[in-house]
């Protein structure tokens, strides 16, 4: 089959690997139908995530159909259009039992901090993702979910990982009517913070970037104040001016590991890759907000150290809050707001690629060619 | 700074305002469905186990492989015997996550020479996605390949010159 192939830092291509079999009683094979980049791939694609191997395939942002099933899958069915959570949960450990199904333990062996996740490093499991035209889904009937039928195949693929992510972010940061809600990052994953941040009865949604197009893009769909941080001066200063000197009620973090606006952090966190990624995002959130707010962090970093300002975390009396996504958890009240039109987020997909021009698609979404905003691969099978 | 005008929008204008709120959303307390389950431990029942068809590395932080993983790029020549020795340390250790990224690029080294032992030769621009530069952002591409290619011939010519300079006089 076709599949996307990490050689290294910023080199991916096309090759030919062979289909994934059942390997798990509750496996499911899936002839993938759409699969995204994530922001949180540029990390891996960067180099940047250890025990990343060449030879790997990345995607953990999934739609597609099933091929064929374990013998110890009962509710999911050869033929099922599915949209995969990107986070592999078994539905049994303590974790999962409490929806926490981000932290699954029966999942990963190579790192107990992080569940499995397709396509991302060894040290989320060692999967195989779904930049390819078919791919291995354990614990078939805990993740996967049908895709009802009247949804739009872009709306599901998007629910894998960018909706739910986004809307855990606002949901992390506790937002109580009337809050001023600060987004650092317009990518896609903070382009949905800021959407769900009204849902949670935000008063005031500030989004902060430094691309000019997304930040155009996020001030009309959340629609939230948008700025871009390079005409601000002091980030810091301009969000406790506009705040009457307080601070934001709730600052998210939707950058992670590749921010940038800071000299310090950029040369540890990814040019020397000393930290687990720059970290400007976070200390301009924990910097930003009030004493006794919240801060949500779904930005992904690395697993190693990372500078950040946490004397000022104890002296302000903050909250952090962060989780990977529990998918499962969030999906049928998403799936509501997506069929209800109060999300729309395949209004966020800006480019249909084929599959085997992943190194273009690549090179799009990590260097924001094209006013990218989204990139999905197109399968040569979904297709025709 | 002085100048940036804020507009703030009408929260009652935005569709779906406030359908989510929960006053009793405590960030203190994390978001899961508790049960205490935790206190009894590693007593839950488990999945079937995978068989292990390909060598798997566990973290020392845990007893066992886990239920299902991952069969992807098995650890394999020197990066492998790196990799295995980073997986005597556990996930809090330099020890761990140093030699990982190390493995990493020594892969990188091995992926060339696993391509080339095949017969193939790599094409690193189009890995590198320069055909979507070309198509995107060609005068960026271009300045970049100029100034490459400059500061690469200024230091071939500094180098040429340094060793006519050093032989010895006939």
């Amino acid at each position: 089959m076709l599949a996307m192939n990490y050689r290294g830092p910023l080199r991916v291509r096309i090759d030919h690997k062979p289909e994934p079999q059942i390997e798990h009683p509750q496996d499911a094979v899936v002839r993938v139908t759409r699969s995204c980049i994530c922001g949180s791939d540029l990390h891996l694609y960067n180099g940047s995530v250890p025990d990343t191997r060449p030879g790997m395939t990345f995607g953990h942002e999934v739609t597609g159909v099933v091929e064929e099933v374990g013998p110890g899958v009962e509710k999911l069915k050869v033929g099922d259009q599915v949209l995969v959570p990107f986070n592999i949960a078994c539905g049994k450990c303590v974790f999962c039992q409490q929806e926490l199904y981000g932290n699954c333990h029966e999942s990963n062996s190579q790192a107990t901090a992080v569940g499995g996740i397709f396509g991302y490093s060894h040290t989320a499991g060692g999967y195989d993702g779904g930049q390819a035209e078919y791919v291995r889904v354990p614990y078939a009937d805990v993740g996967p979910t049908v895709i009802p039928e009247n949804m739009d195949p872009d709306d599901a693929v998007m629910l894998t990982d960018v909706v739910p992510t986004g809307y855990q972010a606002a949901e992390m940061g506790g937002i109580q009517p009337g809050d001023t809600v600060v987004v650092f990052g317009a990518g896609p994953v903070g382009i949905m913070a800021a959407r769900c941040a009204w849902l949670f009865g935000a008063g005031r949604v500030i989004v902060i970037d430094e691309v000019d197009y997304r930040l155009e893009f996020v001030r009309n769909y959340a629609p939230c104040e948008a700025y871009n941080f390079r005409e601000l001066g002091d980030v810091v200063v301009f969000l406790k001016r506009t705040t009457d000197w307080m601070g934001a009620d709730v600052v998210i973090d939707a950058v992670g590991a590749e921010a940038s606006g800071r000299v310090m952090q950029t040369l540890l966190g990814r040019k020397l890759l000393m930290q687990g990624g720059s970290a400007t995002a976070l200390h301009w959130a924990i910097n930003s907000v009030k004493k006794g707010g919240i801060v949500s962090i779904v930005g992904v970093y690395g697993p190693i150290d990372t500078l950040v300002p946490i004397g000022n975390v104890v002296n302000k009396g903050l909250t952090i809050r962060g989780n990977q996504a529990s998918v499962k958890r969030l999906l049928p009240r998403l799936i509501e707001h997506v069929q209800n039109g109060i999300l729309d987020p395949k209004a966020l997909i800006t480019h249909r690629i084929p599959l085997e021009e992943v190194s273009d698609a690549y090179r799009i979404f990590s260097a924001k060619l094209d006013n990218c905003i989204k990139p999905v691969l197109l399968p040569p099978s979904a297709r025709s | 700074m002085e100048n940036i005008e804020t507009r703030p929008i009408d929260p009652a204008q935005v569709k779906g305002w406030g359908v989510d709120a929960d006053p009793k959303n405590d960030p203190t307390y994390p978001i899961k469905r508790r049960n205490d389950g935790e206190h009894e431990g590693y007593s839950w029942e488990r999945p079937p186990q995978q068989p292990a068809s390909v060598e798997v590395l566990h973290s020392n932080e845990r007893p066992n492989l886990s239920a299902t993983f991952g069969t992807s790029t098995p650890p394999a020549g020197l990066s492998g015997v790196i990799r295995r020795a980073a997986f005597k340390y556990s996930e809090s250790s330099y020890g761990h996550w140093l030699p990982l990224m190390l493995a990493d690029r020594v892969g990188v080294v091995e992926g060339y020479l696993e391509d080339l032992s095949r017969g193939h030769v790599p094409n690193v621009f189009a890995e590198r996605g320069w055909k979507a530069e070309w198509k995107h952002n060609r005068k960026s591409l271009v300045t970049r390949v100029a100034v490459g290619a400059f500061l690469a011939g200024t230091a071939f010519a500094i180098l040429r010159g340094r060793r006519s300079n050093s032989r010895p006089a006939r």
